[in-house]
C-alpha cells in the first residue's frame, strides 16, 4: 500500500481540530497554549506534507516549519512568562477570573 | 453748527463714567465727588451754550426767515448698516424740545451732583460706602440721558431709553444690601423692560410702513437749500400720512395700523413715565439714595416717555385716537395719584405720587393738544411743565433729602415743626410746594394753568376733571409741607442734637432751584417751544377765567390744609374716620401692587407657568430621559458581546466560518 499525503494529512487534520477544541473549551491558561502549540505543530506538518508532495526538490516549506518551530518557542517563552505573571498577580490561571480590567 | 460741542455733551459725561467706574476706587472720596461735579458743571456750560445758540444766534440753520424754529442735525453717523434700509444711525438733533432738554437734564444733573457731595456723608462726614460708584452711575445716567433726548431716530433713543432703564436699575440698587432696594430696583427694570416691549413693536410697526427709523423724516420735511435742518409741518409729512391713509393700510382688530404703532409707542412712555397701569414701580424706587430720586424719578427719566410722544407729535395728530387714548390714560392717572399721595406717610412717596400725576398732567396737555385750538397751546404746556416740574420736582425732592438727612427717617411723624431748625430748607421747601400747587407768580402757575387751558379747549369735562385734580395737588402738598415743618414743635430724641440745616453743597442747589421756580413762570415759553416751530405767544390768549378759577381752587385747597394740619388738631382723624374705606384704599395705592402681586403670582405662575413646568419637566425632560434609558439598557444588554474572552471570539469566528463555508459550498453545488 502506497503512502499518500492523505496519511499524513488526515493526522494533521485530527491535531488542528483538537487543538481549535481545546482552545475554545479549556479555560485553563497553560491548556489554551498547549493548543495553540498543537494547532501550530498542526500546520507545520501540512507545511512539510505540501513541500514534500507538491513541490519535491524545493525547501521553502520546510524552512518555513523551521521559522515556525522557532517562533513558537519564542512565543511559548513570552506566554508562560504572562501567565506566571497573572498566577502571582490573581493566584489564578483560569481566564474567566481575568475580567477586572474590562467594564 | 459744528460738531464739537454737540459731541463734547456726550463725550464728557461718558468719559467720567469710565473713568469714575474704573478707577474710582483708586481716588479719594473727594476727589472722585469734585471730578464727576465739574464733568457735570463743563457739560452744563455746554448744553447751556448750544441751546442758547440754538435759540438766540438767529442762524438761518436754526430759525427760518418767518421765525419759524427748525430742526437741524448736527451729525448723523451711520452706526450699523444691516441692509440697504435698515441702518441704524447715532447722531445728535437739534430742536427746541431737545434743546430745552438739554438745559433741564444738565441743570438738575449738576444740581444733583453738587448735592450728592453733602448728601452722600452721615454726619460726622464719613463718605459712604461705594460713593464713587454713585458719580460714576449718575455720569452714566446723565449720558444716557443726553443721548436719549438729542437722538435723531427713535431707535437711537430706544437705545439710550434701554441705557437710562439700566442706570435707573443701578442707582435704584445703589443700597444693595437692603432687600428692599434689590427688590425695587427689580420691580422698576421688570415694569419698565415689559413697557419697553410694547415700544420696540411700536417701532418695528412704524418702520416697517414708513421704512425709515428717522424722527425728522417721521415728521416734517427739508427746508430748501439746507439739506441738515427740516421745518416741523403736518402738511409736510404727507408722505407719512398717505402710507396710512391708503385705502390698502392694513387694520388690525379694528384699529388702522398707525393707531396701532403709536399706541404700542406710547406704551413705551407709559412704563417710563409711570403711567397706570404701569406706575407701580416709581413709588418703590424711592428705595434709591434721594438725590437719585430728584434726578431720575421727578425730573429727568421720568419725562421720556412725555418726550416722546411729543417728538412723535405730528404723527400723534394723524392719528387722534391714539392722543383720545394718552388723555384718558393721563386723566385717570393723574387723579389716582393725587387721591393716594393724599394718605401717604413717607414724605418720598408723596412726591413719588406726585410726580405721577404731575407727569399725567403733562400728558394730558400732550393728549388734548390739537392744532386747531390756539395752535397747539397743548404741547406747548406740555413741555412747559415739564420745565418747571423738573425744576421745582428736583427742589422738592432735594429738600425732602435734606430732611432726611437731618432727621434720619423717611416718615413725616419724625418731622413735624421742622421750620425753626431748618429754615433755608423750610423757606425753598415753600417754594417749591407753592410751585406744584399752582400760586401766582411761581413757575408752577403758568404751566399748569396753559394745560388747563388747553384741556378747556378740548373739553369742558377733562378741564373740571384736571382742576380736580389741581385742587388735590395744591391739598397733598401743603399737606405734606405742613406735617413736616408745622403740626406740632419738634421733639429730638434724648442724645441727638437738634437737626439743622445742611452743608452749602446741599443747600446752594436748593436755593438755585427755588431763585429758578420763581422766575419760570416769566420765561416766554411759548417763543422757544411750541409743536411747528412757529412761535406762540401765550399772553395773547391768555384766559383770565381760567387762571383765575385754578387760582382761587388752589387758594382754597391750601386753606383746607392749612385748617386741618397746621395745628396739631383732631380734624384729619376724623375725617379719616369718616371714611375709613377710601382712606385705606387711598393709603394702600388702591391694593395695585396686591393685584399684581394676585396676577403675577396666583394667574400667571400658578395657573399658567406651573403646568408649563410640570409639562416641561415631565413631558419634554422624560421624553428625553427615556432616550436615553432605552439607549442605556440595550447597551448593557449588548455589552457582553464585547465580553474580551478571545475563546469565544474565536468560537464565534469559527461558527461564522463554517457557516459561510456551508452556505458557498451549498451554493457551489
Amino acid at each position: 500500500m502506497e503512502i499518500t499525503a492523505v496519511f499524513y494529512l488526515l493526522p494533521a487534520l485530527i491535531m488542528f481540530c483538537a487543538g481549535v477544541y481545546g482552545f475554545i473549551t479549556r479555560r485553563n491558561m497553560i491548556a489554551i497554549l498547549i493548543s495553540l502549540e498543537l494547532m501550530l505543530n498542526a500546520v507545520d506538518v501540512f507545511f512539510v506534507v505540501f513541500n514534500r508532495y507538491l513541490h519535491p526538490g524545493q525547501l521553502e516549506g520546510m524552512f518555513f516549519t523551521l521559522f515556525a518551530i522557532a517562533i513558537a518557542a519564542a512565543e511559548t517563552a513570552l506566554a508562560i512568562a504572562i501567565i506566571i505573571n497573572i498566577f502571582r498577580a490573581t493566584k489564578n490561571v483560569d481566564v474567566r477570573g481575568l475580567n477586572e480590567m474590562k467594564f | 453748527m459744528d460738531a464739537t460741542l454737540p459731541l463734547l455733551i456726550l463725550v464728557i459725561p461718558l468719559a467720567m463714567f469710565l473713568l469714575l467706574g474704573l478707577f474710582g476706587n483708586k481716588m479719594s472720596h473727594p476727589l472722585a465727588g469734585t471730578l464727576g461735579t465739574l464733568g457735570m458743571g463743563t457739560t452744563l456750560v455746554l448744553a447751556y451754550t448750544v441751546a442758547f445758540t440754538y435759540f438766540f444766534s438767529g442762524d438761518p440753520m436754526f430759525i427760518a426767515e418767518n421765525g419759524d424754529r427748525l430742526q437741524h442735525v448736527v451729525f448723523d453717523q451711520t452706526w450699523l448698516a444691516f441692509t440697504q434700509n435698515l441702518v441704524i444711525k447715532l447722531g445728535f438733533l437739534l430742536d427746541p424740545i431737545s434743546a430745552m432738554m438739554l438745559v433741564v437734564i444738565t441743570t438738575i444733573s449738576f444740581m444733583v451732583h453738587l448735592y450728592s457731595m453733602g448728601y452722600m456723608r452721615d454726619h460726622h462726614g464719613v463718605y459712604e460706602h461705594g460713593f464713587q460708584r454713585f458719580y460714576a452711575f449718575l455720569s452714566l445716567f446723565s449720558f444716557s440721558m443726553l443721548g436719549l433726548v438729542v437722538a435723531t431716530n427713535i431707535f437711537q433713543m430706544y437705545i439710550f431709553w434701554e441705557l437710562v432703564g439700566a442706570s435707573s436699575y443701578l442707582l435704584i440698587g445703589f443700597y444693595y444690601t437692603k432687600p428692599s432696594a434689590v427688590s425695587a430696583s427689580k420691580k422698576a427694570f421688570i415694569v419698565t423692560r415689559f413697557a419697553d416691549l410694547g415700544f420696540l413693536i411700536g417701532i418695528l410697526v412704524l418702520s416697517f410702513y414708513t421704512q425709515t427709523f428717522n424722527f425728522v423724516e417721521f415728521t416734517s420735511a427739508p427746508v430748501s437749500g439746507l439739506a441738515d435742518t427740516y421745518q416741523v409741518s403736518i402738511a409736510t409729512s404727507e408722505g407719512i400720512r398717505n402710507i396710512f391713509a391708503t385705502a390698502a393700510a392694513p387694520t388690525f382688530m379694528g384699529a388702522s395700523v398707525l393707531t396701532w404703532a403709536l399706541v404700542l409707542v406710547f406704551m413705551g412712555g407709559m412704563g417710563k413715565s409711570a403711567m397706570m397701569p404701569l406706575h407701580i414701580w416709581l413709588p418703590d424706587a424711592m428705595e434709591g439714595p434721594t438725590p437719585v430720586s430728584a434726578l431720575i424719578h421727578a425730573a429727568t427719566m421720568v419725562v421720556a416717555g412725555v418726550y416722546l410722544v411729543a417728538r412723535l407729535f405730528p404723527l400723534y395728530l394723524m392719528e387722534t385716537a391714539a392722543l383720545d387714548i394718552i388723555t384718558v390714560v393721563g386723566a385717570v392717572t393723574a387723579f389716582y395719584a393725587a387721591m393716594v399721595a393724599c394718605a401717604q406717610i413717607d414724605i418720598k412717596r408723596v412726591l413719588a405720587f406726585s410726580t405721577i400725576s404731575q407727569i399725567a398732567f403733562m400728558m394730558v396737555s400732550l393728549g388734548v393738544a390739537r392744532p386747531d385750538f390756539h395752535e397747539g397751546l397743548g404741547y406747548m404746556a406740555s413741555m412747559f411743565h415739564l420745565f418747571t416740574h423738573a425744576m421745582f420736582k428736583a427742589l422738592l425732592f432735594l429738600g425732602a433729602g435734606a430732611l432726611i438727612h437731618a432727621v434720619g427717617s423717611n416718615d413725616y411723624t419724625a418731622m413735624h415743626g421742622l421750620r425753626k431748625h431748618m429754615p433755608v430748607t423750610h423757606w425753598t421747601f415753600l417754594i417749591g410746594c407753592l410751585a406744584i400747587a399752582g400760586i401766582i407768580p411761581f413757575s408752577g402757575f403758568f404751566s399748569k394753568d396753559e394745560i388747563l387751558s388747553s384741556c378747556l379747549g378740548n373739553s369742558t369735562f377733562v378741564y373740571i376733571w384736571m382742576s380736580a385734580v389741581a385742587a388735590l395737588t395744591a391739598f397733598y402738598m401743603f399737606r405734606l409741607y405742613y406735617l413736616i415743618f408745622w403740626w406740632k414743635e419738634h421733639e429730638t430724641p434724648a442724645g441727638h442734637h437738634a437737626p439743622h440745616d445742611q452743608p452749602w453743597t446741599m443747600t446752594l442747589p436748593l436755593v438755585i432751584l427755588a431763585a429758578v421756580s420763581c422766575v419760570a413762570g416769566f420765561i416766554p415759553f411759548g417763543n422757544f417751544v411750541s409743536w411747528n416751530g412757529e412761535p406762540y405767544d401765550f399772553m395773547a390768549h391768555f384766559d383770565w377765567s381760567v387762571a383765575a378759577v385754578s387760582l382761587a381752587v388752589a387758594v382754597l385747597a391750601i386753606a383746607l390744609a392749612t385748617v386741618m394740619y397746621r395745628k396739631e388738631n383732631q380734624l384729619p382723624a376724623k375725617f379719616k374716620n369718616a371714611m375709613p374705606a377710601l382712606w385705606r384704599w387711598c393709603h394702600h395705592r388702591f391694593y395695585w401692587d396686591e393685584l399684581y402681586m394676585f396676577i403675577t403670582h396666583k394667574i400667571i405662575f400658578g395657573l399658567v407657568c406651573k403646568p408649563i413646568a410640570w409639562f416641561d419637566r415631565h413631558i419634554i425632560d422624560g421624553s428625553m430621559d427615556a432616550m436615553a434609558a432605552v439607549t442605556n439598557k440595550a447597551s448593557e444588554e449588548i455589552k457582553p458581546l464585547q465580553s474580551g474572552q478571545i475563546q469565544f471570539y474565536v468560537w464565534i469566528y469559527l461558527v461564522g466560518a463554517l457557516l459561510l463555508g456551508g452556505i458557498t459550498a451549498i451554493c457551489l453545488l
